[in-house]
């Protein structure tokens, strides 16, 4: 059984996978601020992990001849979860932040947060309250 | 030339994991940690991932998928519990 190309295909997925689940660590341990740090696992780590999942996902059928959806099943779950995840984590820092609870001074809010522009404030602050001037539409 | 590319991924994940220890320790903010913490468990998840293609068997697919959904689970708990000093009210 030839299977060259898709040895070389894994390989080639693998490596991506390694490098950017490494490149997400290194930015997270290299950034100034939490903001900032938040960009690197949530986005870049999870695009490592996928190629990591997606290599198992061909080499398993490819290689061993035995097939399993367990790999997809994992990749909607943390897929589903990184964004959640970051929201929470910037929620709980902006609150944080707002009573000066453990400041980072690299941290550009710790000065509080720019306006809206709208008629409302923040919403993780202002959640339903509106102003009396701007009524609902 | 798999094993390799699965060496050279597994070291990769491996430094990742220890540059997280290192914002884990670091800190400087509480939420940091939470998020150090949170990308280790990912980063878990893919060590246990590339293990299983090293090895060439399918033991560890519960594991990683555990450790997914629990992982979500902490990380959500630490930050409820920093919003609202509780968890369950």
């Amino acid at each position: 059984m030839d299977a060259g190309p898709v040895e070389i295909l894994i390989s080639a997925i693998l490596v991506i996978g390694g490098f950017f689940a490494l490149v997400g660590s290194w930015g997270l341990a290299r950034m100034p601020s939490l903001m900032t740090r938040l960009h690197g696992p949530t986005k870049v780590t999870t695009l490592g992990v996928g190629s990591c999942l997606i290599a198992s996902m061909i080499y398993f059928p490819a290689m061993q001849g035995t097939y399993s959806a367990h790999e997809l099943l994992i990749t909607l779950f943390l897929f589903l979860t990184a964004p959640i995840t970051a929201n929470m984590i910037a929620k709980a820092h902006l609150h944080r932040q707002g009573r000066a609870i453990d400041p980072n001074p690299m941290d550009d809010i710790a000065e509080g947060l720019p306006p809206t522009g709208v008629g409302t404030g923040w919403a993780t602050f202002e959640g339903q309250h509106r102003d009396p001037a701007d009524p609902p539409r | 030339m798999i094993e390799i590319a699965v060496l050279f991924a597994i070291s990769c994940v491996g430094l990742a994991m220890a540059l997280n220890l290192w914002r884990l320790a670091r800190g400087p903010t509480t939420a940091d940690r939470i998020l150090a913490l949170d990308t280790m468990t990912i980063n878990a998840i893919a060590l246990m991932v590339l293990m299983q293609i090293q090895q060439g068997s399918a033991v560890y697919f519960e594991a990683a998928l555990l450790l997914a959904m629990v992982g979500f689970v902490g990380t959500v708990a630490y930050c409820k519990f920093l919003l609202r000093g509780d968890i369950i009210e």
